[in-house]
């Protein structure tokens, strides 16, 4: 066991894999040199070389079309996009051929690959550093996408994902990575892709979230304990495949049902959540199912993203609704 | 023609004035007065004090991310200058120099790194487009401006700018080949500071220069000594002339160094070496314009000193008003999605404006 926060696991389950699985490969806009603008890939490149870990130049479509080649070809890529706002580049690879490859070959040709990138908001940077993109990324069938909230989540999904047989998004919220510090396992764990994870055990009602700000509704909880109400606080951890089951299982129990994600409103994981929700539970449900999301705005610069992002005490007022409806 | 004496393939690079101010090239000199030269010179001064009030500001936690100008002032000023008012001016994000020469408050260019969106809105009459962040997305538009400009008939010409790493981005060679085809009248200016954040333009391609990139789109290019102000004015003058009579466009290489970090996210000592930067320091494009100035005998240190001084206290005045009203409202974050806010949207400012409204009482 050691202390790690989520970049360094992310770090050394890099490291490990790398070390254990020869077909492994990183790289990146400065991933190999720098080490990754975040330091997610520090050492790498002086460890197993710069066939394995490398730097590419500035060009998206290429860090993602070549993953599919190398994929292919026998390889286990896991590119980095430098920041989830400069991956659009690539989407027509990342749509049109990194989710399709297996459905469009009859299963012949598989991606087990995977791209990981910095994701989401509040750390007071530049225009298109704090996007989320979890709902365009989610609507892709073909696609995994994962994000984990704890350094102890990074390692055992991230191990999932770059050993899974297709191809999975892994976002990594940025907000966290140096938030605090966790027991992470050196050896090997894995955790399951596609399965949420109850934290908290509650009555009242069922908050699903997931990345970053799970630590925010963690603090909303707090504050709604005082008051008497007791939440069911569930991790999504996987966007894509949805782990409808759990969380249908929490809302029969709960009978209320809240949804809260950094992307903006409309469209997102929060209306797909919401009507499997009406699907499985809509007799159990006392209240309408609610989302407290983005405003359906761009995401502002630094000095206005206070009022996009959710804190705890707009989680708990929200929460709380929900809860006296 | 400039671009057939020092065309791509050519090996060569144009320099007016050489790194100790002299001028080596008398013929090429661009038409300017002494205090012409001398004003451009300032505005480069102004980039340099800009930055450095901006970093010293960044460093006290006030501004927030920052991407410093320090060494390529020239590139920026005197590509910049060469421009007509009315000729569109299309950044990446580096290019101080050439905003405060097209009028570009640093008020604005300040409120920009201070994170605020009005950072983004220029006055009337400055034909600028704002910062594009995504590297290379901007030169399309860029094009397309040009293509405007041919399709309607006016003589506008567009001068748009990408760094070295930009060149490699499918959004390059696909805008070079659109105003090829097009005719576009457009002037390419890459500033290639030799870095993109930490990887070496060595790293970047495999082709000996960027400029080269020119042969494969039929336009023609031209490699400039990026710190020589003289030359980088002569060598946008000339293209833009001929875009302006119907020549088409021209990419430029400046051939230049950041002598700074990309951003005050990152630290250049772990990517490149001091001697390489102290190898640079003496090519600095402020200090032999200086040199030239002073040898003509229209400045002077104690001038360059107290204008430098003034200028900072200037910038600082301007970034305490920033501060004092860099905050935006909360209108703001919702009233320009679209020209009439939609029924969903306004419902959630309203509920928003609830929300703070509960929390004060």
């Amino acid at each position: 066991m050691a202390l790690m926060n989520l970049i360094g696991a992310i770090n050394h389950t890099l490291d490990y894999e790398m070390g254990r699985d020869e077909s492994v490969v990183v790289f990146g806009e400065d991933v190999g040199l720098e080490g990754g603008v975040f330091r997610a890939t520090v050492g790498l490149q002086e460890k197993y070389g710069a066939k394995r870990c490398f730097d590419t130049p500035i060009a998206e479509a290429a860090i993602v079309g070549t993953a599919v080649g190398m994929a292919i070809n026998g390889l286990k890529p896991v590119a980095e996009i430098q920041f989830s706002g400069f991956a659009y580049p690539a989407f027509n690879q990342i749509i049109s051929h990194v989710a399709r490859m297996r459905n469009r070959t009859r299963g012949q040709r598989n991606l087990p690959l995977v791209i990981r990138m910095p994701h989401g908001g509040g750390i007071k940077a530049l225009e298109h550093h704090s996007e989320s993109l979890d709902t365009l990324l989610g609507h892709i069938p073909g696609l995994k996408v994962v994000t984990p909230s704890t350094p102890y989540d990074a390692k055992g999904l991230l191990l999932s994902a770059i050993r899974d047989e297709d191809p999975v998004i892994f976002l990594e919220p940025s907000k966290i990575y140096r938030a605090f510090r966790q027991e992470v396992p050196e050896d090997d764990y894995t955790i399951p892709l596609g399965k949420a994870k109850v934290l908290k055990q509650g009555t009242d009602v069922t908050v699903v979230t997931w990345g970053a700000y799970v630590h925010e509704v963690l603090k909303a909880d707090k504050i709604l304990q005082e008051e008497g109400i007791n939440a069911e606080i569930i991790d999504l951890r996987t966007i894509s495949p949805i782990d409808g089951e759990t969380i249908i299982d929490s809302v029969q129990k709960t009978g209320r049902f809240v949804v809260i994600h950094e992307a903006a409103k409309s469209f997102g994981p929060g209306a797909e959540l919401i009507a499997l929700v009406n699907e499985g539970a809509f007799l159990y449900l006392e209240a309408p199912p609610t989302r407290l999301a983005g405003f359906d705005v761009t995401i502002p610069l630094p000095r206005g993203e206070h009022h996009y992002f959710l804190d705890a005490d707009r989680m708990a007022a929200g929460i709380r609704k929900v809860v006296r409806y | 023609m400039l671009v057939e004496q020092y065309g791509p393939l050519k090996g060569q690079m144009l320099q007016i004035m050489d790194e100790t101010g002299f001028i080596v090239q008398p013929d090429l000199v661009p038409d300017l007065s002494d205090e012409e030269w001398l004003e451009l010179y300032k505005t480069m001064l102004r980039t340099r004090t800009a930055d450095m009030k901006a970093l010293q500001l960044q460093r006290q936690g006030r501004m927030l991310t920052y991407a410093p100008n320090t060494g390529q002032e020239a590139a920026q000023v005197g590509s910049a200058a060469a421009m007509e008012k009315n000729d569109w001016h299309v950044p990446a994000f580096r290019e101080l120099g050439a905003w405060l020469h097209r009028g570009v408050p640093l008020e604005t260019v300040y409120l920009y790194w201070y994170g605020n969106e009005y950072g983004s809105k220029f006055p009337e009459g400055v034909k600028n487009l704002p910062i594009a962040v995504p590297i290379g997305s901007q030169l399309a538009h860029g094009v397309g401006l040009a293509m405007a400009s041919n399709i309607k008939g006016e003589r506008d010409v567009t001068v748009a700018y990408i760094g070295d790493g930009g060149t490699s981005i499918g959004d390059f060679s696909e805008a070079l080949n659109f105003a090829g085809v097009f005719e576009a009248p457009i002037v390419f200016i890459i500033q290639n500071n030799q870095y993109a954040i930490s990887v070496a333009r060595h790293k970047q391609t495999k082709a000996e220069t960027l400029v080269q990139k020119a042969v494969a789109a039929g336009i023609p290019g031209i490699l400039v000594d990026g710190n020589d102000l003289m030359a980088m004015y002569a060598a946008t003058k000339d293209a833009i002339d001929r875009a302006r009579q119907g020549g088409g466009p021209t990419l430029i290489e400046a051939y230049t160094y950041r002598l700074g970090a990309h951003t005050t996210s990152d630290d250049p000592t772990k990517y490149r070496e001091d001697s390489e930067v102290e190898k640079w320091k003496p090519k600095d494009p402020i200090k032999r314009m200086k040199a030239y100035l002073i040898s003509r005998g229209v400045w002077s240190e104690e001038q360059d000193e107290a204008f430098q001084e003034e200028y900072g206290e200037y910038a600082l005045e301007v970034f305490r008003k920033v501060e004092a009203e860099g905050e935006p409202k909360v209108e703001d974050l919702f009233k320009y999605t679209y020209k009439e806010m939609p029924a969903h949207i306004r419902e959630q400012y309203e509920e928003y404006l609830e929300y703070l409204e509960g929390k004060v009482e």
